[in-house]
């Protein structure tokens, strides 16, 4: 084959390649923008060793105002404190959760609600629960012998 | 290991015997490693076979040791062994000059000793802490030394390979590096400023936490560190396996590569953008800005570049070959390539993988998209398609060529060794449509869902189809294993020797544009320029994040919860 052409083909394709990389960039920053609610922030740093001891709320979902919930949540080796949430259609909770021990995963099942656990960090992330049913709050992240049984539930009803 | 050890076989060039030493261990580390994933493929395919295992290896405890051994010995220790001796090897041969050897030895010593301390805690199950082994989960202190061991030997593969740059640069004023050497100093450079990361992880939290020498780690700080070296390792896996692609395989596809300045600016681009990447293994990580995220991610985008670069290289460098040998048509010269050739066959299988593993990792890379596959099988199934297809199957290539090179041994059974690459090409790719299915049908990694607790089970039921497909993978990949490794050893342990006019030569693609006189060359051989930035950048990106976590340091508690 002809050396130029090849050429002619190569700077196309890199052409493409550049022209892809930003498109999928300018996408990123819409959802950034508009929709990427679930990017979880971090509310403070905290002593780990203080987790259970007051330095973090008791485990317990409480109304702040009209259909908005705080979830003070805690992963430790190998259940989600609390273990079963309860929330109603519509409902828009705050989720502040934290780790006495290892690290967990926080991950809602069927949601984009998908959280490093981290000793040391709270995390908060934001979501509203828009269809009914029981949506498995899984640990998705290693934390030990028994972590495949790191499962909690959050029930939603209409 | 008698048979290698015969003193006059490696006389003429006596880097053959450390590549090979380098070779055969990283060979013997991945036959351990190997062995364990069928069994991480069936419990994903709700087959708990560890108690079965138990029986025949007593010391293994549980799934997450076997995926603990797996993990290190494959990816951290396989790859790492497969680099320092194969670039060591080709950059010497091309350079025709010999590194410092009681270097490379020493180099060679330091990894068996850092296997040998590391393996320990491993077997006895006093580190089954995965290959990321995040704290507070707290392993062994032999785990952590002879893991930073291994990152020191590599080190001195670094300075091995820019020495023997540099002092080939003193005898050759003007001239431009020759093309595998580039590849080579490139990578192992890329891989200097990376392994920053690791290396104060390991010597600065983890090594005196473990000897209780420090109380506490901080969890976000030791994931930061590692997570600076975790991504570009990906490249210091992957860089080896694309000098074959640009280095040998268009010669052995019987045609040219394409363009060796573009070789180069690929090789370039990665040492300068592989480093600055790693919180897009953080986009779910608390107490990192959003803003930092996004600077990664942009960055971690440009890095996709050099690999489509590399994709169309690739494929027209092989078009060439295969056109040269009387190929025909739009697709029609496909089957004219040397499938026979087992450079071609796995490098080409390795790397129609490699473009699937491309995809997945921009999607992996993409902030907003990121959460929808964070810490699902989603990731593992993205993975094993660029380290254990594309780099392994390359690997494997090169070792059934290599090793009857250096050792003047003829390759026992192609024919088996050619049906144990096409079998791990499907058993990988299988394996894939199954993990990434059921990563986006929530199922979570590294999890022994085989072993989950009564009242939990059928919580994945509605995987089922797809843990089909893994059950399959797992079964097809113990085959291909077997076989290839089979062939390899059987390889190395023979009598037999090829007269020397029958030893496989080795030889590096031409290309149909060359170096010579071109400015742009000029500018990317000043390799030690290009480092120097590649570290500012990664500085850049990452002080304003690691200073502020460390000025607020957390004192996490170690536990083994294993």
């Amino acid at each position: 084959m002809d050396k130029h052409v090849i050429e002619a083909y190569e700077r196309g394709w890199m052409l493409f390649s550049l022209a892809m990389i930003l498109i999928f960039l300018v996408f990123i920053g819409y959802t950034l923008s508009g929709y990427a609610f679930y990017v979880p922030d971090a509310a403070r740093r905290i002593d780990p060793t203080t987790v259970r001891t007051g330095g973090f709320p008791k485990p317990h979902v409480e109304e702040v105002a009209p259909g908005k919930y705080q979830a003070y949540v805690i992963g430790q080796a190998f259940a989600w404190l609390p273990g079963e949430m309860h929330f109603k259609v519509g409902d828009e909770v705050t989720f502040f959760v934290t780790s006495p021990d290892v690290q967990h995963g926080f991950y809602i099942h069927g949601t984009n609600i998908n959280v490093q656990v981290i000793p040391g960090e709270v995390a908060k992330v934001k979501t509203t629960f828009k269809r009914p049913g029981e949506y498995l709050v899984i640990c998705n992240e290693y934390c030990g012998i028994g972590h495949q049984n790191m499962i909690g539930k959050i029930v939603v009803e209409e | 290991m008698a048979t290698l050890t015969r003193k006059d076989a490696y006389a003429d060039f006596p880097v053959k015997k450390v590549s090979l030493y380098f070779v055969v261990l990283g060979l013997i580390s991945l036959s351990i490693g190997t062995l364990f994933g069928p069994f991480q493929a069936l419990n994903y395919a709700n087959l708990n076979l560890y108690p079965w295992l138990q029986k025949l290896l007593p010391f293994i405890k549980s799934y997450y040791q076997g995926l603990t051994l797996h993990g290190v010995l494959n990816a951290i220790v396989f790859t790492q062994l497969f680099a320092q001796g194969a670039l060591l090897y080709l950059q010497s041969k091309e350079m025709k000059m010999l590194p410092l050897m009681g270097v490379a030895w020493a180099a060679w010593w330091l990894d068996l000793v850092g296997l040998v301390l590391a393996a320990i805690p491993l077997l006895t199950n006093d580190a089954t802490v995965l290959y990321t082994f995040y704290p507070p989960l707290k392993g062994h202190p032999l785990f952590y030394i002879g893991a930073a061991l291994i990152i020191v030997s590599s080190l001195v593969s670094v300075f091995l390979s820019v020495e023997l740059w540099y002092r080939w640069k003193k005898q050759n004023p003007g001239k431009p590096t020759p093309l595998v050497s580039y590849m080579s100093v490139a990578t192992w450079m890329m891989w200097g400023v990376a392994a920053i990361g690791l290396v104060v992880e390991a010597v600065v939290l983890l090594i005196p936490w473990s000897l209780g020498l420090l109380k506490g780690v901080d969890p976000l700080l030791s994931r930061t560190l590692f997570w600076w070296t975790g991504h570009p390792i990906v490249y210091f896996w992957l860089l080896p396996a694309y000098v074959v692609w640009y280095g040998l395989l268009p010669q052995r596809a019987g045609g040219k590569l394409i363009s060796d300045p573009l070789a180069r600016l690929v090789f370039l681009a990665f040492l300068i953008f592989s480093s600055p990447v790693g919180f897009h293994h953080q986009f779910a990580d608390p107490g990192i800005d959003p803003f930092w995220k996004l600077v990664h991610t942009v960055l971690t985008m440009m890095v996709a570049v050099p690999s489509l670069i590399t994709a169309f290289s690739i494929a027209a460098s092989l078009e060439i070959g295969a056109r040269a040998r009387g190929g025909r048509g739009v697709l029609g010269w496909i089957t004219k390539l040397p499938w026979d050739d087992p450079i071609v066959l796995a490098s080409t299988l390795g790397a129609i993988a490699f473009i699937a593993g491309g995809a997945g990792g921009i999607v992996n890379a993409s902030f907003t998209l990121d959460y929808v596959v964070h810490n699902t099988t989603w990731i593992p199934g993205h993975f094993h398609l660029p380290v254990a297809t594309a780099v392994t199957l390359t690997h494997f290539g090169l070792a059934a060529v290599l090793i009857p090179h250096l050792t003047g041994k003829p390759l026992v059974s192609p024919g088996l060794f050619r049906a144990g690459i096409v079998l791990w090409f499907t058993g990988m790719m299988t394996m894939a449509i199954g993990m990434h299915t059921m990563g986006l049908l929530g199922v979570p990694r590294r999890a022994w869902i085989s072993n989950i607790a009564p009242n939990l089970e059928g919580i994945y039921g509605h995987t089922a189809l797809w843990m089909v497909l893994n059950g399959i993978a797992g079964t097809i990949l113990l085959i291909a294993a077997t076989l290839i490794l089979y062939v390899l050893f059987a390889t190395l342990l023979q009598k037999k020797r090829l007269s020397p006019e029958e030893l496989p030569e080795l030889e590096f693609a031409e290309a149909i544009s060359g170096p010579e006189g071109r400015r742009s060359v000029k500018v990317m051989d000043r390799l030690f320029f290009w480092w120097a930035m590649a570290l500012v950048i990664v500085l850049i990106v990452y002080m304003p994040t690691l200073i502020r976590i460390w000025s607020t340091f957390v004192s996490a508690p170690g536990y083994r919860l294993w």
